[in-house]
């Protein structure tokens, strides 16, 4: 930290170019007040300089007032916000935190453990993309370490670190690091998270946190800060898997009528055939607009080719029907479409889940209305088995059907998290009542004949007819 | 060829903040952005452009006047609206006004209370908005730190952090009832650096008082206020001396601290910001009131 100190004095605009380019990692922190997950992220944003020196000398005030670490500063307290939750001495709701690298700005999604509260897991895992999963060197793996690895792995968290705690009270012991890095594989493997990484730390004293721990000469990893810096967390992208939720129709005037929305996933460039759904129209990408290029003087600027997470607007060559809730897509690689969807559901809300009842499903940018029509089970967060039920309770997790009125153009979670997606809203209170993840779709004949019906001209026709006389082991089908 | 590489961290921030605007004018009916003038604004205003272009923000902009700000900002105010042809509301309490609250002689609590709260209040009743965008971040101070980009706010505006709605991935709940609005804050995952680092980039204007320049300036209960007009109390005024100063952040002037400067660029404001050892809020004589008055203040309808 201190050579980079150095260089905001003496060359600030160097330094200021560097941090252009800045990666942004976003992390969700799991484990319980007792695992010391507060002073943990106390000690992440203490450490890179996040914390001012008056929030500090507040910190040191209220430690006196509410504090449990006698003459140490509470790191907690630093964290913990709300004045009533501050007073009952636990986290109650989703928080979040920022503090920024050389390398990354970070994003801290920091959520209570306790059980009543998966709920609030599941909407700080939502946006994550590396989970760090608290254990307690004296206790090793708990229920809730089971319940933290089900929910991060539910979420799609690639990325597991599973930081170690209060080593300092188990004298830094390498046997004792080594015997929870092996039983926690085995949970991993058991559950398919696909990357873990393992760290013996003491965030009470700052071992392994920023610099490598002076007391555990056995750890030849990197410490937690170096290591969430150097996480490859980048996906190939894959240009032809194309997903423009449109967000708005901008008709300022009748010359401009222009699609906006963020690309979800994969690119898109001018000329490019593209398919509304759940419509099935096709036209071709007239010009597109990156927000992110607009200025105050040149409002009209536009480029060739745009790539996800990009806020975009795009045109069309033809005046074809779109509107708010469709999906923009590569013509030559449609998704699947359809209004029966294999779920898996999360319940949010104190009133029960009834299969059969209406709710608004929001799925990106589109609502529909549907039900759960039923439910193949739920699963024991705890012991991963499952059972049957007929209801979903707060924070129950379960495998549903879910039947739309409509049929949308749906991605698997495990691809998209995006388009895969999706929030229950409940018609008559407007709360969020559920999240979902789509996991697989199922093809109804109808979508399909949507979706190939197009007019073929005389000399096609006369191919196919050709191919399929001549050529019979192609097995052409017949237009 | 698109690259493998991932946007830079700015760039993810300022899609995100477009995709929520873009949101808010697709899902409400009558929305509007607060304009406070401040940096934030600024930024916000910038992004407002960028969604809609080539079109104009398809929403108004609120300006709630407590008629104690620094003249500059009114003048800046008045400025952009021109230049840019976005339509400005401004909104002051009548009723304050005709009280003559003056936070010299009320104090800053009954101050921001009747001529902010009470006339937020007011304006967003009067405008009939459902939608209300602000330029709150959640690192600003830590009860933010738990607010949701869209926040419900029941008929009397008031926030409840026990009926806030669980927001996941970038789905919004934007379903609401009649009376009922959210407030929306599309900069919540900004930090100070990064709105300074934005401005600088992007080249966005803002008022000279971030800047430092020689400026009349006082102490008054614990800070360094400027001695903007004639309201300024006669013994305060005769204490009054020249310093340069810059302000970290742009409110009321006799409820604003200044801070002893020499930094008169954006990359010296940066540098300033990068080595200092206190936050933005401590110039703020609002939050220094009571533990945890912030949490206060939203709940009885404060941003």
């Amino acid at each position: 930290m201190s050579s980079d100190k150095q260089q905001i004095s003496s060359d600030i605009e160097a330094y200021l170019k560097e941090h252009e380019n800045k990666d942004m990692l976003r992390f969700l922190t799991c484990g319980s007040v007792d695992d010391g997950k507060s002073t943990l992220i106390g000690r992440l944003l203490y450490d890179s300089k996040a914390i001012f020196e008056d929030q500090l000398s507040a910190a040191e005030s209220e430690s006196q007032m509410y504090g449990t670490t006698g003459n140490k500063i509470d790191m907690a307290l630093l964290v913990d916000g709300l004045q009533s939750e501050r007073e009952q001495g636990i986290t109650i709701d989703v928080a979040y935190r920022f503090f920024t690298t050389e390398k990354r700005k970070y994003i801290i999604a920091d959520t209570p453990g306790h059980e009543q509260y998966t709920r609030n897991m599941v909407t700080g895992a939502s946006t994550a993309d590396v989970a760090i999963i608290l254990i307690d060197a004296r206790k090793g793996i708990l229920t809730q370490t089971r319940r933290h690895s089900y929910i991060v792995n539910l979420l799609g968290i690639e990325h597991v670190i599973i930081a170690i705690n209060k080593m300092d009270l188990v004298d830094f012991s390498e046997a004792v690091f080594n015997d929870i890095s092996k039983a926690y594989s085995e949970l991993a493997r058991e559950l398919g998270i696909q990357n873990t990484y393992y760290i013996p730390v003491s965030a009470l004293d700052g071992d392994n946190i920023v610099d490598k721990s002076k007391r555990t000469p056995w750890f030849k990893g990197k410490p937690l800060l170096e290591l969430l810096d150097t996480i490859d967390i980048s996906k190939e992208p894959k240009e032809e898997d194309l997903r423009f939720p449109v967000q708005y129709v901008n008709r300022p005037n009748l010359d401009f009528r222009g699609f906006c929305g963020t690309i979800a996933a994969g690119s898109v460039k001018v000329g490019d055939e593209i398919t509304v759904l759940p419509s099935g129209k096709a036209t071709k990408v007239k010009s597109i607009i990156n927000a992110g290029d607009i200025t105050e003087q040149y409002r009209n600027a536009t480029t060739n080719e745009a790539r996800a997470p990009m806020a975009v607007t795009l045109t069309t060559e033809d005046e074809v029907d779109i509107s708010r809730g469709d999906m923009i897509v590569h013509t030559k690689n449609l998704p699947r479409v359809s209004n029966s969807l294999k779920v898996m559901l999360v319940w949010m809300d104190e009133t029960p889940m009834e299969p059969g009842k209406t709710y608004d499903i929001k799925r990106a940018t589109s609502v529909v209305t549907g039900n759960f029509e039923h439910i193949n089970y739920k699963v024991d967060v705890n012991t991963y088995q499952r059972e049957q039920v007929n209801k979903l309770k707060l924070n129950d997790i379960a495998s549903c059907k879910m039947v739309l009125t409509q049929p949308i153009a749906a991605d698997a979670y495990r691809e998209n998290r995006l388009t895969g997606s999706f929030i229950v809203v409940d018609r008559i209170t407007n709360n969020t009542v559920g999240a979902g993840m789509i996991v697989g779709v199922s093809r109804r004949e109808e979508d399909i004949k949507k979706l190939t019906a197009r007019e073929y001209t005389d000399a096609e026709r006369a191919l196919n007819q050709y191919i399929r006389e001549n050529f019979p082991e192609w097995e052409c089908k017949k237009i | 060829m698109i690259t493998s590489k991932r946007l830079p961290h700015l760039k993810q921030l300022e899609a995100e903040s477009i995709h929520i605007l873009r949101e808010v004018a697709a899902e409400f009916t009558n929305p509007v952005m607060m304009y406070s003038v401040g940096k934030d604004s600024s930024v916000m205003l910038h992004l407002a452009l960028k969604a809609f272009a080539p079109a104009k923000p398809p929403f108004k902009f609120l300006h709630v006047d407590t008629l104690w700000k620094f003249r500059e900002m009114i003048e800046f105010r008045d400025n952009r609206a021109r230049e840019l042809g976005f339509d400005l509301v401004v909104h002051s309490n009548s009723e304050g006004i005709e009280m003559n609250i003056s936070p010299f002689e009320h104090g800053s609590k009954v101050h921001t209370d009747i001529m902010k709260t009470q006339a937020l209040k007011q304006a967003l009743t009067q405008g009939g908005y459902d939608a209300v965008i602000g330029g709150a971040r959640r690192d600003e101070e830590k009860s933010r730190a738990k607010e949701r980009i869209f926040s419900f706010r029941d008929e009397h505006h008031r926030w409840d952090p026990k009926k806030q709605r669980p927001e996941l991935w970038n789905i919004y709940n934007t379903a609401i009832k009649k009376g009922e609005s959210v407030r929306v804050f599309p900069i919540s995952n900004w930090t100070e650096l990064d709105i300074w680092q934005y401005i600088y980039l992007e080249e966005i204007p803002i008022p000279s008082l971030y800047f430092a320049k020689e400026r009349e300036v006082v102490e008054y209960e614990g800070t360094k206020i400027m001695v903007d007009d004639d309201r300024v109390p006669e013994e305060l005024k005769k204490k009054a001396k020249k310093e340069m100063v810059r302000f970290r952040t742009l409110g009321c002037y006799p409820l604003t601290g200044a801070i002893n400067s020499t930094a008169s660029t954006l990359p010296e404001i940066i540098k300033e910001m990068l080595l200092s050892t206190s936050s933005e809020r401590e110039g703020r004589l609002i939050d220094k009131d009571q533990i945890g008055s912030m949490e206060k203040k939203k709940m009885e309808g404060y941003f």
